[in-house]
Order: structure tokens, then sequence, then C-alpha cells
């Protein structure tokens, strides 16, 4: 651990560290990959969409000592629809059977419960209508919808809209991943997993803001200053503040995932484990997302800016200028233009953190105008 | 505790971290005694937790009437709805709008969810019937002849049942009918015209001068025989035995009940008493009336329901009252049935059409309430069942048992990262946490009968989700002292100097989860609802932990002999945080020395 608190020490100062935003073409590269395999995920595979979204009803029975096999086939006999069952870690079984109307459900129910041998009280139903799921799915594309104009308002006003427009990315790119995940996996899709869906939205944007307010502090006197350019200076921040956004996650991701892994565990399954699934899946990729798309999405809008762009100039002409005064380069950051590949990821370099390779050709230094 | 401080002075509740840390632990405290005193020493449990059914509703208008959707109709089909599932002898029962086009009925364990659902589903039914015989709501002990075709004399006056141990007054329209009253306290008539004063005795009922025991007019009033009335003996005997005081009796009433029937229901009387009638053959049904409103009668000072009719309506309305008006108490009243149940029996003086007006003892809410059930009895709204959730007790137990268990090892895995993390600095992380647990545990409890806020599964996982966004606070305020103490201060300035910096931090991303939170909560429906409030409640607590519990808690330890002096345990030693030592050495930091020139 004090290992761990040298590092964070070293990538704070920028003694090590990586640079994200030079090799930001490589993770959009890797973002669209994924995004276009979750999106063909939804498109070939669709969701499988569960019993509150066809309508139907789903049984809870006690404990028992009911086969598996029998219990479908007295659901089945009940109710002359297919049914679903499973057995749960504590003996209890869960039997969905679809396209049950509500009024056709108390009978299945008595049924089920003659033919299981247990009292009737003790088995839990839960009767969906067709149009329930289609309700829930109405309200969460609303508030989806909501939520987003409102916080890049207000991510607009608390930074600027640079960094709104970037978190909005990342926050569809989070929810796309998701729901990829979904789709790619057959994951059954419940209301808990909208519940789930829409509390990313809060989260993924949380460990955002916290990189963002860094790259906010660090750009703060930016223009005043030659040393180096707006994308390395993000790159700094983002070094700065990676210990911290990694505490946050693990940290956010320790208790879902212990009402994942312990609450799906005792019940086998439910809403707990409904939302902590898509909760799981979702903060995973808000993590990943704030630090290797937002940011260098913020450095590439903000290149665009005629002052960055100015900056830049000064920048690169003050470097060549150094350049030729000695070659010894004690302060250089940023990638003089020939810079010789490297291949370390991450390498003791300057003080600006960014290390002195060039991706492989991928795409274009940061530090080159096109 | 007034340690003089060197350097700036920070201002405001920072400055003084023993008085906040008092403030804040009072608040706690005070909370935690409300909740003891309250008697309310746990959260209350949502259906999914303790055991019952919820069904949830969605409204649909009918064909033509697309804007009956809003509020007022929501909330007299609630009224209704309510009225129903607690006539089943469930007192417990919840019944919400949710969003603007959804009810959510709440049922407790305990009671036939089949039976619920059977009258929770069904639209409500609004009737005038003319009244045939009242008596008070308990089983009668003597054969009350009652009018009926067959028997031909009846004053309408039945004996003092003394089902509810208490005896109303004998049915007789008598002008001394107050507030104590009968149904006859309501009388139905023209509406006054708006100046003119109407003669003042009108909330007692005169009796109409009309000679009661005309035969001819008890067969006006009781002929029409149904298709369907049962035999006269029968119809008496179900009178006679009818215990309007027990609710399940009187849910019996009302099932395949048709219009055109001879029914026996029961109502409260003005005076809040259950009484029994015979009643008629509906004549006008909830549809005919067009729009009613309960109303300050201005000249008279006194409350009235004002009704106005549809066309249609009108003529029914014209034909059965000049029919009642000719008749003697108590069959010149007309009971106005709501789902079997007498809600009003005001007698008719005069013979009406497009407009009456109710006048009797009413109050402001009991004559808006009529005129709701009036304008919306028959309501314009049909309401198609979306979900049915029956949780047996033992599941919602069991339920209950693993949130809390998963709650406990997400607590201790946080618990752990942050010991192995932080060291020492997780004594403030812990305490902070326990602070957060005390403060959400107490204001749940207090907030169950407060707003009606019912712990549910999601709830729970709401909770357990804040356990992160809570810790999250505390990471960026340590995080932010250490960076401070890498840059070589000492720990008292670093840990002033870190929190104006990590409260920005705290406050945006908190607003942030505030807001998900809030447009969950405002869009959705149901058990999601249950888990946004969570969030966001926690969401404000965990800033006002950190504000007026980690921080000064923050402050107070960095005067330590622990803390302040980077012992290598306390997860603030400098070396360990690869401080810059205060000499110069350089490790290829900073210093660019070049040559200063442009």
């Amino acid at each position: 651990m004090s290992r761990l608190g040298t590092i964070g020490a070293r990538l704070y100062r920028g003694e090590i560290g990586y640079d994200f935003v030079r090799h930001r073409k490589f993770w959009y590269a890797v973002s669209i990959l994924i995004t276009i395999a979750a999106i063909a995920g939804v498109a070939i595979r669709g969701l499988n969409m569960g019993i509150e979204f066809k309508g139907g009803a789903v049984f809870t029975t006690p404990s028992t000592k009911v086969s598996v096999t029998d219990a479908r086939e007295y659901a089945e006999e009940a109710s002359g629809h297919p049914a679903i069952v499973q057995k749960l870690g504590n003996g209890t079984m869960r039997i969905q059977v679809a396209e049950l109307n509500t009024s056709q459900a108390a009978q299945v129910k008595s049924d089920l419960a003659r033919d299981m041998k247990m009292d009737i009280d003790k088995i839990g139903a839960e009767l969906v209508g067709p149009s329930w799921g289609k309700q829930i799915a109405n309200k969460a594309w609303t508030g989806l919808a909501i939520f987003m104009v409102l916080v890049v308002i207000y991510l607009a006003i608390a930074f600027e809209w640079r960094m709104a427009l970037a978190a909005l990315i990342a926050l569809i790119h989070d929810l796309t991943i998701t729901v990829g995940v979904y789709a790619l996996v057959g994951f059954e899709v419940t209301p808990g997993t909208v519940i789930g869906l829409l509390t990313i939205l809060g989260y993924s944007l949380y460990d955002t803001v916290v990189v963002f307010d860094g790259l906010k502090e660090g750009s703060k006197d930016i223009t005043k200053q030659t040393r180096f350019t707006y994308s390395e200076m993000a790159n700094r921040s983002l070094n700065g503040t990676l210990v911290r956004s990694i505490n946050t996650t693990i940290v956010a991701l320790l208790p879902v995932a212990g009402l994942l892994f312990i609450g799906g565990g005792f019940l086998g399954a439910g809403m707990l484990n409904d939302i902590s699934l898509s909760l799981f899946v979702g903060l995973a990729a808000g993590a990943y997302s704030s630090i290797f798309i937002a940011t260098p999405l913020v450095a590439d809008f903000k290149e665009y800016d005629p002052q960055m762009k100015a900056l830049r100039k000064r920048v690169l002409a003050k470097r060549a200028k150094g350049e030729q005064a000695d070659g010894d380069q004690t302060e250089q950051d940023g990638d003089p233009q020939d810079t010789v590949p490297g291949e370390a990821a991450v390498a003791a370099a300057g003080p600006a953190g960014v290390v002195e390779q060039r991706g492989r050709g991928r795409g274009r230094s940061s530090g080159r105008r096109r | 505790m007034a340690a003089p401080k060197r350097g700036r002075r920070p201002t405001g509740a920072q400055g003084k971290p023993g008085r906040t840390l008092a403030f804040i632990l009072i608040v706690m405290a005070a909370l935690t005694g409300g909740m003891f005193l309250s008697g309310d020493t746990s959260p209350r449990l949502g259906i999914d937790l303790a055991g019952g059914t919820t069904i949830t509703l969605k409204a649909k208008a009918e064909p033509g009437k697309e804007n009956a959707v809003n509020e007022t109709n929501m909330n007299t089909a609630v009224g209704i709805i309510e009225r129903r599932v607690n006539g089943l002898g469930v007192s417990e029962a919840e019944v919400q709008t949710q969003g603007s086009s959804n009810i959510v009925v709440n049922i407790p364990k305990g009671t036939n969810s089949e039976e619920a659902r059977k009258q929770v589903g069904t639209t409500a039914q609004l009737y005038f019937r003319p009244v045939l015989n009242v008596a008070a709501g308990g089983p009668v002990k003597q054969e009350t002849p009652a009018p009926s075709p067959s028997s031909s004399a009846s004053t309408g006056t039945a004996d003092k049942g003394k089902g509810d141990g208490k005896a109303s007054p004998p049915p007789k329209a008598s002008p001394d009918a107050t507030a104590q009253g009968r149904a006859v306290t309501e009388g139905l008539k023209a509406p006054s015209p708006g100046t003119s004063g109407s003669p003042a005795a009108d909330s007692a009922d005169k009796p109409a001068d009309k000679p009661a025991d005309k035969p001819a007019d008890k067969e006006a009033a009781a002929k029409t025989p149904a298709p369907s009335t049962p035999a006269a003996s029968d119809l008496e005997q179900r009178f006679t035995a009818l215990n309007c005081t027990k609710p399940e009796e009187r849910s019996a009433l009302n099932e395949n009940v048709k219009p055109e029937d001879t029914i026996v229901a029961c109502g409260k009387n003005s005076a809040d008493q259950w009484e029994k009638y015979i009643l008629g053959p509906a004549e006008v049904d909830g549809k005919d009336v067009d729009e009613a409103k309960g109303q300050l009668d201005q000249q008279r000072g006194m409350w009235i329901v004002t009704m106005d009719f549809t066309k249609s309506g009108s003529k029914k309305f014209e034909k059965i009252t000049s029919k009642l008006s000719q008749q003697q108490a108590p069959l010149n009243q007309f009971a106005i049935v709501l789902d079997g149940e007498v809600m009003s029996a005001p007698s008719v003086q005069q013979t009406l059409s497009a407009n009456a007006e109710i006048s009797g003892s009413f109050d402001r809410d009991s004559a808006q309430s009529l005129g709701n059930i009036l304008s919306y009895g028959a309501l314009p709204l049909s309401f198609e069942e979306q979900s049915v959730d029956t949780v047996s007790a033992a599941l919602g137990g069991e339920q209950l048992r693993a949130g809390l268990i998963a709650g406990a090892i997400g607590l201790a895995l946080v618990i752990i990262y942050l010991v192995v993390y932080y060291r020492g600095l997780s004594i403030v992380a812990i305490l902070s946490l326990l602070a957060s647990a005390v403060l959400t545990y107490s204001l749940m409890s207090l907030l169950g009968p407060g707003i009606g806020f019912a712990l549910n599964l999601p709830a729970v996982c709401g909770a357990i989700v804040a356990i992160g966004i809570t810790a999250d606070s505390f990471i960026v305020y340590f995080e932010r002292i250490r960076d401070e103490i890498r840059e070589g201060r000492t720990l008292r300035p670093a840990v002033e100097r870190a929190w104006p910096r990590a409260r920005r931090t705290i406050l945006v991303s908190d607003f942030v989860s505030f807001l998900a939170a809030a447009v969950l909560f405002a869009v959705t429906v149901g058990k999601v609802q249950g888990f946004a409030f969570t969030l966001g409640l926690t969401t404000l607590l965990d800033v006002v932990v950190v504000f007026f519990f980690t921080k000064p808690l923050m402050t107070l330890l960095a005067r330590t002999k622990f803390f302040g002096n980077g012992h290598p345990w306390s997860g603030l030693d400098p070396a360990r945080l690869g401080a810059k030592p205060p000499l110069r050495r350089s490790r290829r930091t900073t210093a660019p020395t070049e040559p200063k020139e442009a």
C-alpha cells in the first residue's frame, strides 16, 4: 500500500503517467468497437425481456422438495402455457408463466398449491399485465431524456459546454455498453434492470465529474504559461486524479458487488440481482469512459478553441527553440517532432507525465498541427 | 478546544470544529430520541418486505373523454377505491396515485387478496334510487313491515336497532332534524336564484303536507317491480338480518347487483351512524349528472351541493322527483348510491329537472366530497390492472434478510478497503459512515408515519448503493489532503487547504447524483420510487455528514500527535505518500533552467 501511496504521489506530480490523451484514438477505437458490438448484439440477439414486459405471472413458492421438472409440468398443466422454472439457492422456486392474464393467474396459483402440496398463502405471485412493462420503459425513456437535458445544462454551467458534451457522450456510451452486455449475455431485462440503468446515469457522471473537476483546476491559468498544451495539461490532471477515480469506483462497486453476489446467492434472482447487475456493468463502463473517453474528448474539443490553438503554437515554438538550444531536454514534454517510437506504455518521462513515444503511428500526436 | 491556530483563520463553521461536531451530534441524538419517543423505532416496511399485495392500476379514459385522466378524477378514484378496499375490513390498505395516471393499492397481509382485487378493479357505479325503507344499521329484532307491493301500511319507521349500541332517532321527517340527524336532514330542491335569499329553515326538512298513507302513492313508489325483484319476504329477511356495522356484510351487499333490482343497502347518516335501506330500482345513474359541486351558499352561510343534469338526465330526474315529491317520508327520499353504499339520501320537496341543490348539515368537506362523488361517481375512467404482486410474509422476510446481509457485506467490504488503503484515516471514514447510517435510519423511521415512506426492497438497494456514494466523498477529501501533503505541507494547513477544493467536487458530483434520483423519482411508478427516494435522501445526508461531521472531525484529528505528525499508521505519513522533502532534491522534478530570453 505504501507503494501505492508513492505511485499516487508520482502520478500526482506527473513523474509517471500514461498518456491517455495521446492514445485517445486507440481508446476511441476500442470504445467504438465495443459499442458496435453492443448495438449489433441488441439488433441481432435482441434483449431477453422478462415477464414484466410481456405480461404473465411469476410465482414464488416456499422451500420445497418438488423437482423442477415436476413443477414445470404442474405449471404448464394448470396454465396451458410454457413455464420457466428455476430452483433458487434456498430451496424456493420461481415459476414464470408468460402470457397469463391476471384473472387466470389466481386459478393457476391454487392449482399449483394443490399439486405441490403447499399452503396457498405461502405462494407469492406477481401478475403483470402486458402494458406494465411498456409503461415502465416509457417512463424510463422520459426520465432519461429529462435527465440528460438537465445534466447537460448543469454541467455546462458548473464547468463548460465542452465538458458537458463530452460527459453526455460518455454517458450514452456507458448505457449502450450496459444494454449491449445484456443482449450478448442474455440476462433477463426486468423493471429492476431499468432501475439500475437509470441509476447508472447519476453514477457514471459522478466519476466523470471528479475527473473534470481536476481538469478544470489544472487548466485554470493555462493560457498564462507556455509549457504545456491543453491536451498535455488535461493528461496531467487525469493522471493526478487517477488514484481518486480508481478508488471511488472500487468503493462504489464493492457494495454493488455485495448485492450482486450475496443478495443473488441468497435469493437466486429477483429485484436485488437485477438492480445490482446492471449497476455493476454500468459502473465499470462509467469508470472506464470517464478516463479513456470523456477527458480525451474534452481535450479534442478544446483544441479547436482559438485560444488553445494560439497556446499550442506558442508552446511548440518555444519547444522548438529549446530543442535547438540544447538537446538534453530536461523539461520537455509533449512530443517533439521527431520522437523515437518507444513501446513502454508507462515510463518515467518528463514532468508532463507524457511518455516519450508515439502510439505506433496510431493517429497523430497531439502536438502536431494538421 | 481553542488551540491557537497559526496561519489564516478559517471562517464560519470550519473555524469551530468542536461546535460543529457537537451540533451534528445533538441533531443525531434528537432524531434518535424522536424516533424512540414516537415509538417508530424501525422504518415501516413495504409490502414486498412485510408480505401483502400490491396492485398497480392504470387509468384509461373512456372514448370521448380523453382529458378525463386528470388530478380531480384520479383523487376521486383513489377515494372510491380506498372506501371499497377498506370496506373489506382492511384498515391498513393504502391507496395512492403515482405519476399522472397510476393508482397503487397496497394491501397488507392477512387480507383476502383475491377479494380485494375484485373490489379494486371494477369501475364505480353511481345510481339514484328511491328509498323504500330505512332503519338503524344494526340487525333489527322485531319484524318491521317493509313497504312492498304486498304490505301497504308503512310509515317507514323501523325499530331502533341495537346493532351498534346506538339508537338513531326514528326516521320521522321532523323539523327538529339537525346535525344529530338522519339522512333526511338533507333536502333536495331547486337551486335558489343567486341573489334572493331563500327560506331559512332549509336545513330541517318540512314534512310534505300530503297525507302519507295514500295507497296510490305507495304503489307509485314501490311499483315498477323490476324483472328480478326478489320475493318481498326474502328482501325483508335480508333487510332485517343485515348488520351494517360489519364490513364484510356491507361488501357482500354489492355483489351482482343490477340497477333494475330492488336492493338492500347501507349508508352512514350525517351523524356518522350506519343505517340500512331498502331501495327501489335505479332511476337515474351517475352518467346523467353533468356536474356537481359542493359550495358555500353565501346567503344562508351554509354548505350545499349543486347538481346539473345532462339533457337525458334532466328528463329522468324530472320524472322521478315529481313522483317522490308527492310522498311521505321516508318514501320521498332519494338515495344516492355509490357502489352499493348510500352516500346521501335527501328528501325531495318539489319536482326538479335540469338542476338541483342538496342542502342539509354539510360542512365543507362533506359537501365537496358529495359533489365529487356525484360528478365522478361513475368515473369517466376505467382502470386496467397493470400488475398484481402478492408476497407471502415468509418471502418478504427472506428478501429483507438478504438485503440486510448484502448491505452488511457491502459495508464491510468498503470498510476493509478504506482501512487497508487509508489506515488511520479510515477511522474518520468509518465514523462518518456510522453517522450517515444513524441519520438515514432515524430519518427513514420518522418518515414512515411522517410522509408514509415505506422501505421496500429497491429502497434497501438504494441505501446499499448509497454506501459507495457516501464513501466516495471521503475519498475525494482524503486524496485532496494527501495531495497537499505531497506538496510538502504539514497536516493542519493541508486539511484546511484541501477542504475548499474537495468541497467543490463533492457538491458538484452529489448534485448530479441527486438530480438523477430526483428525475427518477418524478417519472417513475411503483417500486422504483422507493429506490429513487432513498438514493436522493442519502445523497443529501452525504453532504450534511461531510460538511458537519467529516470535516470538523478531520480538523480535530489533525491536532493530535498521531495524525498531525504523520505517524506511519495514520495514513498521512509524508514519507509514504512520497511528499516532496522541503529540501531541494532535484529529481527531475520541476525547474526549467532555461535561459530567460524571449
